[in-house]
C-alpha cells in the first residue's frame, strides 16, 4: 500500500506587511482545508476526488483569490478559471471565463469526465455548466468589498506605473490613497505593488493510498486584468500537471509560469533526468523562472511532498501519512 | 549552421488516393509558403517575423483548417485560435475564440508584444483586435462549402453513434471521411535563422463539430507550440491528445534533459501518443529538421540553407 500525501496552496507573493490577524485567518483556513484533505485520504478516497473536494473548499471561502473572493477584471466583474488532472492516464479538464459557476474546479472535472474535450471557455463553458446542472449564482456573489477596493488601487497603481515608468515612490506620492498604503514599494508582482497584488490562485496536489497522483488549480486571475485574459491556472503543463510519477500545482506570475511550462518541467526532470521530487522542484524554481516570481506544491507517487517559491511568501500547507502536518506563509 | 524552416498544414487521415483536385491546391500552397519563408530567412528577417508571415499565408488559404477555411463548431460558426513563441526571449502570445479576425496569428503576436498578458480569448480578444486595428471580416468570409459539408457529415456520424451504442458520455467523436480530406488539422511553422534564434507559430479552427467554447492544444504553450534556445516545435492532430502529452514541450525536454537528438526526441514523442492522433514539425538551433507523424499523412514542407527542401503529404 502506498503512502498518501497532500499539499495545498492559497497563492504565492504575499505582502510582508499583511496584518497579523489576516495571517492567522489564512493559516486557519489552510489548516481546515488540509484537514479535510487528510480525512478523505484516510477514508481511501481517490486522489482526483480529494483534490476536487479540497479546491472546492478553498474556492468557497472568500479569503483567497478563487471562486468567491476572486480578483476583478478591469470591468469590475469576475472571470474564473481552473484545471484538474488525474495522473492515471493523464486525463485532464480545464475551464476559463466562468462568471456564474460556483465551483470552477468541479466544472473542470465535468469537462474531463463528461465531455469529449479537455478545455471549455466563456459562453460555451457556461452553457455546458447549465446542461450539467451545476450550481450557478449571480456574478455579484463572487465579488467582495475588499476586492472592489483593491481594484480601484490597482487601477491607480497601473496608471501611475504606466504613465511614469518608475516604481511607486514612498509615502509622499501625489495620490493620497496610494501613498497611504505603500510602505514597501520595492516589492512588486505582475507589475503591481505587493500590497495591492492579489496572490493568485489556490491549488491542491495529492497522492492517494494506491499511489495515484492528481492536481487541481483554480483562480480569479490577475487584479485589473483585461476581460478575456487567460493565465496559467487552466493551462495543462503550466499551472497544473499530473502523471504517474507526481502532481504539481503552481501559482504566481502567470507569464513566467507559462513560458517555463513550470508544472510539466517538474515531472519532466524527474522522468528524463532521474531527479527525485525535491531535487526536481528545487531545480525548476531555481533554473526555470528567470526573473519571474512563482511558487509550486508537488507530491510524488512515493508519498513525498515538496513546496518551493522564489516569491515573497506563499500560503501553503502539507501533510503526509507519517503524521507530518504544517501550514505556513513565509520561508 | 544555417537557417532552416518547416511548416505544416495538418496531420490526419489523409488517404493516399486523395484526388488531384484536392491535392494540387494544397501542395501549391505549401510550396508558396515555403518559398515565402525561405525568401524571408535569406533576407535576414527574424524567425518570429518568418513564422508569422508563413502562418498568415496558411490562414488565408481556404484549404487548410485555420483562418479562412476553418472547420465549424457544432453551431456552424467559426472559433479560431493561435499561438506564437519566441525561442530567444521565451515570450509568447495566444488567442482563442476568434470569430472575425482575419489573421489570428497576428493577433497572438500583438498580445505578446503589446499587452502585459500572454493569452486573450473570446469577446475580450475580439475587442482587443478592434482596439489594435487588426483586419476583421464577417463570419461568412471564413466559412467554406467544404466545411459546411464536413460538419453535416460529422453530425450524422455522431447521431448514428448515439442511436446504436449504449448510452454513455461521448468520449471519442467519430470523425467521418469527407472525401478523404484531413479532418483534424491546424497549420504551423517553425524557423531558425543563421544565428540560431528560433520561433514557432500554430493556428487552427479546431475540431469539426466541436462544442462552442472548446479550446484545443493550439493556443496552449507547451502543447501545440513551444520554442526555446534549443528547438522550436509546432504540433497538429487531436488536441486532447496533444495537451495530455504536452507534445511540443516534451520534444524540447527530451533534448534538454535526456540529451536526445531532435530526430530521436521527436520520434519518441510521436510514438508515445495514441496512433493516428499527432504530427509535428520542429527545427533546432543547429538547423536540424524533423517532421514525424503517426497519422496516415501530414501536409508539410521544409527547407534548409544547404539547399535541401521537401514538400510531402504521406
Amino acid at each position: 500500500m502506498a503512502k498518501w500525501a497532500i499539499a495545498i496552496h492559497g497563492g504565492a507573493g504575499v505582502d510582508p506587511n499583511l496584518p497579523e490577524q489576516r495571517q492567522e485567518e489564512a493559516k486557519r483556513l489552510l489548516s481546515r482545508c488540509l484537514q479535510i484533505g487528510v480525512d478523505t485520504l484516510k477514508a481511501r478516497q481517490s486522489a482526483v476526488d480529494v483534490v476536487e473536494l479540497v479546491v472546492r473548499e478553498l474556492e468557497s471561502d472568500p479569503m483567497f483569490n478563487s471562486g468567491r473572493g476572486s480578483a476583478l477584471t478591469a470591468k469590475g466583474t469576475v472571470e474564473m478559471e481552473a484545471s484538474i488532472m488525474d495522473g492515471r492516464q493523464r486525463r485532464c479538464g480545464a475551464v476559463s471565463g466562468l462568471t456564474t459557476v460556483k465551483n470552477p474546479v468541479s466544472l473542470a472535472r465535468l469537462v474531463m469526465d463528461r465531455s469529449p474535450h479537455s478545455y471549455l471557455a466563456f459562453a460555451g463553458a457556461e452553457e455546458f455548466a447549465r446542461e450539467q446542472g451545476v450550481e450557478t449564482v449571480d456574478n455579484s456573489y463572487f465579488i467582495t468589498e475588499e476586492n472592489i477596493g483593491m481594484l480601484k488601487l490597482a487601477k491607480e497603481a497601473n496608471t501611475i506605473l504606466f504613465d511614469y515608468r518608475i516604481p511607486l515612490p514612498g509615502a509622499d506620492t501625489c495620490s493620497a490613497s496610494v501613498g497611504s498604503l505603500v510602505p514597501d514599494t520595492s516589492l512588486q508582482m505582475n507589475g503591481l505593488p505587493i500590497s495591492i497584488y492579489s496572490p493568485e490562485t489556490v491549488g491542491c496536489v495529492v497522492v492517494d493510498s494506491t499511489g495515484n497522483c492528481a492536481a487541481a488549480t483554480s483562480t480569479g486571475g490577475l487584479m485589473n486584468k483585461k476581460s478575456g485574459r487567460i493565465g496559467d491556472s487552466p493551462l495543462i503543463g503550466s499551472g497544473t500537471y499530473a502523471c504517474d510519477l507526481c502532481a504539481i500545482s503552481c501559482t504566481g506570475e502567470g507569464e513566467a509560469i507559462i513560458r517555463s511550462t513550470l508544472a510539466r518541467d517538474v515531472a519532466a526532470v524527474m522522468e528524463y533526468k532521474g531527479l527525485n521530487l525535491q531535487e526536481a522542484v528545487d531545480f525548476v524554481v531555481k533554473e526555470r523562472l528567470d526573473e519571474g516570481q512563482a511558487g509550486l506544491i508537488a507530491v510524488s507517487r512515493n508519498g513525498e511532498v515538496a513546496c518551493k517559491f522564489n516569491s515573497n511568501g506563499m500560503f501553503r500547507g502539507c501533510a503526509t501519512e507519517d503524521g507530518y502536518m504544517e501550514v505556513g506563509i513565509w520561508e | 549552421m544555417g537557417w532552416a524552416i518547416a511548416l505544416h498544414g495538418g496531420a490526419g487521415d489523409i488517404p493516399v488516393d486523395l484526388p488531384t483536385d484536392k491535392r494540387a491546391p494544397r501542395e501549391a500552397t505549401l510550396r508558396r509558403c515555403l518559398d515565402l519563408g525561405v525568401a524571408a530567412l535569406k533576407a535576414g528577417r527574424s524567425p518570429l517575423d518568418v513564422v508569422e508571415l508563413v502562418a498568415r499565408e496558411l490562414e488565408n488559404c481556404p484549404y487548410f483548417n485555420a483562418g479562412r477555411g476553418s472547420v465549424l463548431t457544432t453551431n456552424g460558426t467559426v472559433e479560431m485560435e493561435a499561438s506564437i513563441m519566441d525561442g530567444t526571449s521565451k515570450g509568447c502570445g495566444c488567442v482563442s475564440g476568434l470569430t472575425t479576425v482575419v489573421n489570428p496569428i497576428s493577433l497572438a503576436r500583438v498580445v505578446m508584444e503589446k499587452t502585459p498578458h500572454i493569452y486573450l480569448a473570446f469577446d475580450g480578444a475580439e475587442a482587443f483586435a478592434r482596439e489594435q486595428g487588426l483586419e476583421t471580416r464577417d463570419q461568412s468570409y471564413f466559412i467554406t462549402e467544404q466545411n459546411i459539408e464536413r460538419l453535416k457529415q460529422a453530425k450524422e456520424a455522431n447521431r448514428v453513434q448515439i442511436d446504436y451504442t449504449q448510452p454513455q458520455p461521448i468520449k471519442e467523436q467519430a470523425i467521418p471521411r469527407s472525401e478523404g480530406d484531413s479532418q483534424i488539422g491546424t497549420v504551423g511553422c517553425v524557423a531558425v535563422d543563421r544565428n540560431g534564434n528560433l520561433a514557432s507559430a500554430t493556428s487552427t479552427g479546431g475540431l469539426v463539430n466541436k462544442m462552442v467554447g472548446r479550446i484545443g492544444d493550439t493556443p496552449v504553450i507547451g502543447s501545440g507550440t513551444y520554442a526555446n534556445t534549443i528547438c522550436a516545435v509546432s504540433a497538429t492532430g487531436k488536441g486532447e491528445s496533444i495537451i495530455r502529452n504536452t507534445i511540443a514541450r516534451d520534444v524540447a525536454a527530451l533534448m534538454e534533459y535526456k540529451g536526445l537528438s531532435l530526430k530521436d526526441a521527436a520520434n519518441q514523442v510521436i510514438a508515445n501518443a495514441p496512433k493516428g492522433t499527432v504530427g509535428l514539425v520542429a527545427v533546432t538551433d543547429k538547423g536540424d529538421v524533423a517532421m514525424p507523424f503517426n497519422t496516415t499523412g501530414m501536409f508539410r514542407a521544409c527547407a534548409v540553407e544547404d539547399g535541401h527542401s521537401e514538400i510531402a503529404i504521406w
